[in-house]
């Protein structure tokens, strides 16, 4: 047996012992089903969850478009596009204002006591002011998402252009670099490794606060679908959104940690 | 006329409660095509020379000149080595090499065919697309001698370039940049604090004394290359130097000892 399918089957152990105590002890109905379902109630609902409520017929639909029509995909995408479009508009405003920080001692003294007083604030916080402000739908999730990904990526950036090795700038001086350039070439390569991190830490920010913000200003989407399930007890279907959620969580750092390693191939503490 | 004049140069580094002098009457004329070492202990003022040479630290009072233009700032005609290579990890070596010409604006063309041959000479060829993390500290210098080149420097200066590397490749190293030297016709100011490493190289030796940094002897050497490390002549100087430079090291050291007793 080879190593990886090794690992695999080692890592499997103890999942499978968890879900099987389980399983006992909702089958001998300690519980009610309310507070604990079983695990097969929970994967037959996930099934039912994502699959498409209606066959397969070519004359209503192309078929990709019916096999994402079961609610789980449309709640996944739902969730995933907040997550995504919220995300860059938080990260586009920080990056910027993030690298004049971190260039420029003046803008830094100018704008970090707003920022040092913002930054503590949770973006849940913000959901009242969100509400009142958007109204309900996607522009408040999308501006509470926003907020939880602005700051981790500017406090980031400032932090990277800051510690700028000075030996690139000698360097590059010496190459007869112009300011532009060596903001461009120098500093903001140079920078990546902190902005990248702080990508990592905003991302996983928008993906709390996108569940939150479903569960309060959108009717559709994983957090929304998991509060409304409440509402008729269905814990085997809460149990299976929460599961979708962490599905999703586990996909984008993946997705996030892959690109992360592609573009600081360069980088030495790597290895990819 | 001297390439590079250094007239009267001083330079004081002022600290919260003292002034250090780390050069003071620094007079050099530097001509064209010469390779010259400055050898002293570290804390002779011989990298704040060079710096203030490549205009990253102009000097307190005195000019410099090179080709009859004062220094106000670091420029390509005076291309740096430095002894942590300064490579950007983040372009691979082709890119380091061409970053400077790209810098100049010249055509990619041109560029390109500039890279090719410049990792011919300097033997990079299979690492033309990997990163600097890739490469042996020996490699890594070899790489940022041939970005200095690209750029046509009529001048390198190198800060103990060859200082972190294993004795067989510094010499591996000090031979291909004599070759490189001889070839281009570049005028070389070169920091070292190795002895030997000064004779092996330079035309002209210049020893410096610690704290205040002044020049405390300008020794020709007239040795023919390859020099023989192991000739008498060889080494009669590099006992002669070795004195001189011991003298200071132990000023250095003596001082040294004071300020920790001031703590």
């Amino acid at each position: 047996m080879n190593t990886k399918l090794k690992n695999a089957f080692t890592g499997a152990i103890v999942p499978l012992v968890v879900v099987l105590i389980w399983e006992v002890l909702a089958r001998l109905e300690l519980f009610s089903a309310v507070v604990m379902p079983a695990p097969t109630a929970v994967a037959l609902r996930w099934w039912e969850y994502l699959t498409p409520p209606v066959p397969y017929d070519p004359a209503v639909s192309p078929w990709l478009t019916w096999a994402f029509s079961g609610e789980l995909p449309s709640d996944a995408v739902g969730s995933l596009y907040r997550v995504v479009v919220g995300f860059v508009v938080g990260a586009v405003l920080a990056l910027p204002l993030g690298l004049l920080m971190g260039a420029s001692d003046k803008v830094y003294a100018l704008c970090n006591p707003l920022v040092q007083i913002l930054r503590p604030i949770p973006p849940i916080a913000y959901i009242p002011l969100a509400i009142l402000w958007f109204g309900l739908g996607n522009p408040p999730s999308v501006f509470l998402i926003a907020i939880g990904a602005f700051f981790p990526v500017l406090m980031n950036t400032i932090a990277g252009v800051r510690h700028v090795d000075g030996i690139y700038i000698r360097a590059a001086r010496n190459l007869g670099v112009g300011q532009w350039t060596m903001f461009t070439k120098v500093m903001l390569p140079a920078a990546t490794p902190y902005i990248l991190a702080g990508v990592r830490i905003g991302i996983g920010t928008a993906f709390i606060v996108v569940i939150v913000s479903e569960m309060i200003a959108v009717n559709n989407g994983l957090g929304f679908r998991i509060l409304e399930a409440r509402e008729f007890m269905w814990s085997d279907k809460i149990i299976a959104g929460m599961l979708t959620i962490g599905l999703l969580g586990l996909a984008i750092d993946t997705a996030v940690s892959r690109l992360n390693n592609h573009l600081l191939r360069w980088h030495r503490g790597l290895e990819h | 006329m001297s390439q590079i004049i250094v007239n009267n140069v001083q330079k004081v580094f002022k600290t919260k409660d003292r002034e250090v002098v780390a050069l003071k009457d620094i007079n050099l004329e530097v001509n064209k095509g010469d390779f010259v070492c400055l050898l002293g202990p570290s804390g002779c003022g011989k990298s704040t020379l060079l710096n203030a040479v490549a205009g990253f630290s102009l000097p307190s009072s005195g000019t410099i000149t090179v080709d009859g233009k004062s220094i106000t700032e670091p420029g390509p005609d005076r291309g740096m080595v430095f002894q942590e290579y300064a490579l950007f990890p983040w372009m691979t070596v082709a890119q380091n090499i061409a970053f400077g010409m790209e810098v100049q604006d010249k055509p990619k063309a041109e560029i390109n065919d500039k890279v090719d041959w410049l990792l011919e000479v300097l033997k990079l060829k299979d690492f033309r697309d990997r990163f600097p993390k890739d490469l042996s500290g020996g490699m890594r210098q070899r790489v940022a001698i041939a970005r200095v080149l690209g750029m046509d420097s009529p001048i390198m200066l190198m800060d103990e370039p060859f200082g972190a590397l294993d004795a067989l490749t510094r010499r591996n190293l000090q031979d291909e940049l004599l070759r490189i030297w001889k070839e281009f016709g570049k005028t070389i100011l070169f920091v070292t604090h190795s002895i030997e490493e000064s004779i092996y190289l330079a035309d002209r030796i210049v020893v410096m004394t610690y704290r205040p940094g002044t020049i405390k002897r300008d020794q020709r050497v007239t040795m023919p290359r390859p020099r023989d490390t192991s000739a008498p002549e060889f080494n009669e100087l590099k006992r002669e130097l070795g004195l001189l430079v011991m003298e200071e090291q132990q000023r250095h050291a003596a001082d040294e000892m004071k300020l920790a007793a001031v703590d």
